[in-house]
């Protein structure tokens, strides 16, 4: 039987309330029951083997073996004793809930929590990978911040629910690295491995931030001082929840998780001082302000946080039988802390408070209770015959076993003794402040009106248990406890011998701690009015100063990384570049690779020299803005001149129309901009920027001169080999385009209607009537349609036509193609639109450029598609020669077919892109759309 | 030769990095396309220099690499595309903001 199964009933029982919104609770409770009776059966199917010394069932699926990561489960006494409590008790509370809830709407979304918590909880105990474990702690983490911040209307609901987040969630961030750190130590995260490597995890360098970091999540999801704070305010959640989560179960993960890898942690000195030391804190500490609590759920909350100090310091102590007394602890704790919550819980909703110092004399209502919670407090008090009275017995017995360090000796003793006084007098005080005490003092709700005797059924069975366990503790014992201590040790360890908890010093001690704690509580009225008067230490307001001033100091920091400032980040980039890049080339030792240099020609370097300068003009011209833009066209020149030097006439021609046409657009963004850039850059920031920019420069210069001087190795031999007999082109820039790499280019041209598309979404409802600055300056258009302009323009587009026709269908073969004989002709109407003026060309064109530029792409798809229809792949292309009058024969290919969508694409999208923005720059405004 | 072609890419991008960081969107245009130059020099060199043998088959011995080149000839419109796209951009800030500042308000003084 899968182990996955125990949690996965929960889970997926989960759904079940949830898809019953607003129905009563009687049947929510009922169907919630079910996941969760049934995995507490399959556990109990377990229980014999275990019981009998079995061998620890694992059961492993890998998921993401090169993390370490595996779904994997193991159930052993440990893990058996913590689900039981966490089904058992899980049950026992959605019972309760039934009556806690009845009449409430939104209890749906409590059961689904309820049962996904169960899930999570389960997860932990019977995880064997430990990072899967982690996935569990975390999300019971979660799952507790929504059960907290169940009333979402209440403030302090919201606020105790982020609390706890921040302090578990941070805790569980530290478990993280500690587990990391812990699973390469032992080379496995899986627990059998763990367990196994304890002597090598503790000789490890890293153990002690190893055990510092789970120590921490441990501490703060088991809420130990000073991680305490989040457990009083989650006191806010419903009262199932505080009663399941923040005392049976969820707060005991840190101390599951301790007793579970104290065999590869545990017994060094660290250990028993971190652990120690917290546990004896906590457990003072709580006893002490449990005492002085006048809220009941409140001094629940600090005695839960005593007895779990308490555990903690057993599981530190390190004496032979200190640990059995902290699992056997456990279990008492959780079966008598989750009634005495069930009592605080119908006795708020009875009298409408928790004040203690109101709420008295409730034997009178509710009698049944009274004598239900009085063993219970009984229990946590440590009365003779109860669990408690045996526990604490245990304690005491092993305080005194202590023998090193030399302070330890006398100093646990005396102080877990003088802890059991305070617990003493805090339970003798929740049970009679609560039900005797008087009458009751201005109750909210008057009369009380206890729960009906059904709704005690589950105060019951766990009041029941805790007298079993009193009475017959060794039958309990065996058959839960000792399995899971023997699996805490991972080695065979003797029963607790419960015949030898006879008299002596321990039950000296306890006398001690029972009549000092009566003598307490007796005294209690001066110590109150002494309490009063101390200084009062909010937690909340700590923790919330230290929240703010943690956003206050992150806020700060970011801030100054981030002003806002667009040229910073851009520094920032080019700087880390820089870094990250010059690290990189501080490692090449020589930079010339060693090829032969080409030998220089005086044309070329003039040209070479002619475009720095023209570069270098722009970058200081740069404020007078059109001479640096006729500057810029000239390096756009000369950069198509240095493409044609090179054998690239291709690009040569793109880079010479596509300059004309980026000049043309700039000119038209500029008769609206401004003409001149304000010189605002300080010295130090001119500065800046010119080392950012001459480093940059310098790098551009060393690693490409570092490329050219290198041997080739290229790819391009296939294209050149094959480019006549595959592609039937000669031109191999062409055949790469639009056959070898077309689907490349497909995604090009598709970015390039994105372009123009968008563009004229821009430009459609822009209007530069609200124009900012210096309206079109006179001297723009001193002639708009110079004649001789106009005259010529109408001449030249027939030929330009033409010459664009011819140069798409040689494009195969000689330079041309697509994408220039779309330019061309784009070149060609804009000429039009200049020479003529918007309202003439729009007069006598047709401007369909959205369609033109959506035919385009489908054209080129649906020629790739094509190929399909003759069972080829995408984009295959054939060829063949055609011979037409005048021209000659050439090569036909169904890439041209896909290079005239290519064509129609760059016409569309440059003219749409033109037309749109020169219609922007019209005096009489945007007027109709165009394309 | 080599070192020349590099020099010019070096000179080329120290001026397009220059205008980028300045503070006016025309500048940061200007500076844009003076980038996309060095870069498709770049580029286009990585397929080395090779004087009179453009990509043709038959045409003559020695062909430079055709491969860049197909590259390089889609980038540079591409990049006319982005020009555009971003002098729209750039257009539209202006009428919105009342200013050309990259930041899209005018301060008084560099914030840095």
């Amino acid at each position: 039987m899968p182990l996955a199964l125990i949690i996965l009933l929960p889970l997926t029982g989960a759904c079940l309330p949830a898809l019953m919104r607003g129905r009563s609770s009687l049947l929510l409770a009922s169907v919630s029951a079910i996941p969760a009776l049934l995995s507490l059966l399959l556990l109990l199917s377990w229980l014999p083997h275990v019981m009998h010394g079995g061998e620890a069932i694992v059961q492993q699926l890998t998921w993401l073996p090169s993390l370490g990561l595996n779904v994997s489960f193991r159930l052993d006494g440990l893990g058996l004793l913590f689900a039981l409590l966490i089904t058992g008790i899980g049950c026992l509370i959605l019972l309760y809930a039934r009556y806690y809830f009845e009449g409430n709407d939104a209890s749906a979304r409590f059961f689904t929590l309820m049962l996904l918590f169960m899930s999570a909880m389960l997860g932990i105990v019977l995880s064997e990978n430990l990072l899967f474990l982690l996935v569990f702690w975390e999300l019971t983490s979660l799952i507790s911040f929504l059960l907290i911040g169940f009333n979402t209307d209440r403030h302090a609901a919201r606020l105790g629910a982020r609390m706890s987040l921040v302090i578990t969630g941070g805790g569980g961030l530290a478990l993280l690295g500690g587990v990391v750190l812990l699973g390469q130590a032992a080379g496995s995260y899986e627990l059998s491995a763990v367990l196994a490597a304890g002597d090598r995890i503790r000789a490890h360098e890293h153990y002690g931030l190893m055990l510092n970091l789970i120590l921490l999540g441990a501490f703060t999801k088991s809420a130990q001082f000073p991680f305490h704070l989040w457990l009083p305010h989650a006191m806010s959640a419903p009262t199932p929840v505080s009663a399941y989560l923040h005392s049976a179960t969820m707060v005991k993960a840190g101390l599951f998780l301790l007793a579970r890898l104290h065999p590869a942690l545990g017994d060094t000195s660290a250990w028993f001082h971190l652990v120690t030391l917290t546990g004896m804190l906590t457990l003072m500490l709580g006893a002490f302000v449990a005492m002085f609590m006048h809220d009941m759920k409140g001094l629940l909350a600090y005695s839960t946080v005593s007895h779990l100090g308490l555990v903690m310091l057993l599981i530190g102590l390190g004496t032979p039988m200190a640990l059995a007394a902290a699992l056997f602890h456990l279990v008492c704790h959780a079966l008598f802390k989750a009634p005495l919550f069930m009592m605080a819980g119908f006795v708020d909703r009875a009298t409408g408070t928790r004040d203690m110092r109101r709420i008295n004399g409730m034997w009178r209502f509710m009698p049944a209770m009274m004598v239900l919670s009085g063993i219970c407090a009984a229990a946590m008090a440590g009365l003779p015959l109860m669990s408690g009275y045996l526990s604490k017995k245990m304690l005491f017995t092993e305080s005194l076993l202590v023998t090193a360090p030399d302070w330890a000796v006398v100093v646990i003793p005396a102080w877990v003794t003088l802890a059991a006084l305070f617990s003493v007098a805090y339970s003798i005080r929740i049970f009679h402040n609560v039900f005797f005490n008087g009458r009751p003092i201005n109750l909210p709700i008057w009369p009380p009106r206890g729960p009906r005797p059904a709704a005690l059924s589950p105060i019951a069975l766990l009041a029941l248990a805790t007298l079993l366990v009193g009475l017959a503790p060794a039958p309990v014992y065996s058959a839960l406890v000792q399995p899971a201590f023997v699996a805490a040790h991972q080695a065979l360890v003797d029963s607790y011998d419960f015949s030898t908890l006879g008299g002596g010093v321990p039950m000296a001690m306890s006398i001690v701690a029972l009549i000092g704690g009566a003598l307490f509580y007796h005294m209690r009225d001066p110590l109150f009015r002494l309490h009063a008067r101390l200084p009062e230490v909010d937690a909340k307001e700590i923790f919330d100063w230290i929240m703010r001033s943690a956003i206050a100091l992150s806020q700060r920091r970011v801030f100054q990384l981030e002003n806002g400032s667009l040229q910073r980040y851009l520094a920032f980039i080019l700087l880390t570049v820089l870094v990250l890049v010059g690290l990189e080339l501080m490692g090449v030792d020589h930079w010339d690779g060693g090829v032969a240099l080409a030998p220089l020609d005086p044309l070329t370097v003039m040209a070479a020299i002619l475009l720095c300068l023209a570069a270098i003009g722009v970058a200081i011209y740069h404020h007078h803005r059109l001479p640096a833009l006729l500057l810029l066209g000239v390096t756009g020149l000369f950069v198509t001149v240095t493409f044609a030097r090179f054998s690239a006439p291709d690009l040569a021609l793109t880079q010479l129309m596509v300059e004309v046409m980026a000049v043309v657009i700039m000119m038209l963004a500029l008769s609206f901009l401004p003409q001149k850039s304000p010189k605002e850059s300080s010295r130090s920031r001119f500065y800046r920027d010119l080392t950012i920019a001459v480093l940059m420069g310098i790098g551009v210069t060393a690693f490409s001169f570092a490329i050219l001087t290198r041997p080739q190795e290229t790819i391009s031999d296939f294209f050149l080999a094959n480019s006549v007999p595959g592609g039937g082109g000669t031109n191999v820039v062409n055949v790469i385009l639009v056959d070898f790499r077309g689907f490349d280019t497909l995604g090009e041209i598709t970015v390039l209607g994105i372009a123009a598309v968008a563009v004229f979404a821009f430009t459609r409802d822009l209007h530069l009537k609200e124009r900012v600055v210096d309206t079109i300056p006179g001297h723009w258009v001193a002639e708009p349609h110079p004649i001789m302009l106009s005259t010529v323009a109408r001449l030249v587009l027939p030929i330009a036509l033409m010459v664009s026709a011819y140069i798409f269908l040689r494009g195969h073969n000689l330079p041309g193609g697509g994408f220039i004989a779309g330019l061309i002709t784009a070149v060609a109407l804009t000429l039009q639109y200049m020479a003529g003026g918007l309202v003439w060309a729009q007069e006598r064109m047709l401007t369909p450029f959205r369609p033109l530029i959506g035919a385009g792409i489908l054209i080129a798809v649906f020629t790739g598609l094509g190929s399909w229809l003759f069972g080829y792949p995408f984009l295959t292309s054939a060829h063949g020669h055609v011979r037409l009058p005048l021209i000659g024969e050439f090569e036909l290919a169904t890439a041209m077919l896909f290079d005239l969508g290519v064509y129609a694409t760059v016409v569309g999208a440059t003219l749409l892109v033109l037309a749109n923005l020169g219609k922007l720059m019209t005096v009489a405004g945007p007027g109709k759309e165009i394309g | 030769m080599e070192l020349l072609y590099a020099i010019t890419l070096g000179v080329l991008t120290t001026c397009g990095i220059y205008l980028l960081l300045r503070a006016r969107t025309f500048t940061v245009i200007l500076g844009l396309t003076l980038l996309s130059h060095a870069v498709n020099l770049y580029l286009f060199a990585s397929g080395r220099l090779v004087a009179g043998g453009p990509a043709i088959i038959g045409l003559t011995e020695r062909s430079a690499d055709p491969l860049p080149q197909a590259l390089v000839l889609t980038a540079i419109v591409i990049g006319f595309a982005m020009t555009a796209f971003v002098v729209v951009l750039a257009l539209k800030a202006a009428v919105e903001l009342r200013n050309d500042h990259v930041d899209g308000e005018n301060p008084d003084e560099d914030r840095a």
